[in-house]
């Protein structure tokens, strides 16, 4: 068994109101930051997998997104393959 | 005639709906979500709150408690299941209930009282209730903007599934439709935002809430049937 790291970015799908990113909007001017626009603000979940192999591990994580990180009717998510991290790293395993 | 309320770790308006259903004439008792069997419920009530902290999403990891099999076998028999904010947000997650509640368009938590409108007469929840009566309810919410893509939005409509709507200036969240409660095709299982159980007593500022609550333990006392 292998240990794989992933980041997982679940996003607002294009054309769902997106209010938190609407809300950093509002915050711009007082940030002499006018020339930004379209913000849409996220969630990355970051998550380690022992497996056999990385096309097992990532599946795993394709399966979790779907069922769990993301909510498919208002949510897109890409999943990206991290370096391991060493043991020690891995707080508290 | 027994009403189960699923307490989940967050929940924080379990005892108002368990004071809400005895007033409403049923023996009623708290189900914590870890719990496996309902305890010989007939009827269910997922009540407001917020389920593990609202992590992730709201109502996406109480979708995951160990209770949530025995709900889904009793929703599956028809047995009654009510969501109240909170636990419409459950419902959701947990696909007993088309559609997703996302955070207010007004970008700010709402709360106070609403005007909200009988849509569909007839259902477990609206036995007593002609179309278009008003009712006056709180809501207490940060995310419950209904949402539901275009095509199965006019489906809902078209299968006559919107059973709440708040009524014209009470839309404070940016609901699609000013949907507010929605029940699934089977119409035992119903999903709304406002409170009924905070608008229980004439001294809470209205007991609307009451004839929704009653509707619902009249139902489940009279029969296991269900309206369709």
């Amino acid at each position: 068994m292998t240990s794989f790291r992933f980041a997982v970015s679940v996003m607002p799908r294009p054309g769902i109101l997106d209010p938190q990113g609407r809300a950093v909007e509002n915050a711009l001017p007082q940030l002499d930051a006018a020339a930004v626009h379209r913000v849409r603000v996220g969630r990355r979940v970051e998550l380690s997998v022992d497996a056999g192999s990385p096309d097992e591990a990532r599946a795993v994580v394709e399966r979790l997104a779907a069922d769990l990180l993301a909510n498919p009717l208002v949510e897109d998510w890409h999943v990206e393959t991290l370096e391991a991290l060493p043991m020690s790293a891995e707080g508290g395993r | 005639m027994r009403v189960g309320v699923v307490v989940f770790p967050g929940s924080n308006c379990d005892r108002d709906a368990l004071h809400a259903a005895r007033l409403a004439g049923a023996e009623a008792e708290l189900l914590w979500h870890e719990q496996t069997d309902l305890g010989g419920a007939d009827a269910l009530i997922l009540p407001g709150g917020f389920a593990h902290g609202d992590y992730l999403r709201t109502g996406a990891i109480a979708r995951f408690s160990p209770i949530m099999g025995a709900l889904r076998d009793h929703a599956e028999r028809g047995g009654l299941v009510l969501g109240i904010c909170n636990g419409f947000q459950v419902l959701t997650e947990a696909g007993l209930l088309p559609g997703a509640l996302l955070r207010n368009a007004s970008l700010r938590f709402e709360h106070g009282w609403v005007q909200v409108e009988v849509a569909r007469e007839g259902t477990p929840f609206t036995r007593n209730l002609a179309v278009g009566t008003r009712l006056r309810m709180p809501i207490a919410h940060g995310e419950g903007r209904y949402y539901l893509p275009q095509e199965q939005l006019e489906q809902l409509e078209s299968h006559d599934r919107v059973c709440f709507r708040y009524a014209p200036g009470s839309n404070r969240n940016g609901s699609l439709n000013d949907i507010c409660g929605i029940v699934n095709d089977a119409g035992n299982v119903c999903g709304l935002m406002p409170h009924p159980e905070r608008a229980s007593e004439a001294l809470l500022g209205s007991d609307d809430g009451m004839l929704l609550l009653r509707s619902m333990v009249e139902s489940a006392a009279g029969s296991g049937a269900v309206a369709a």
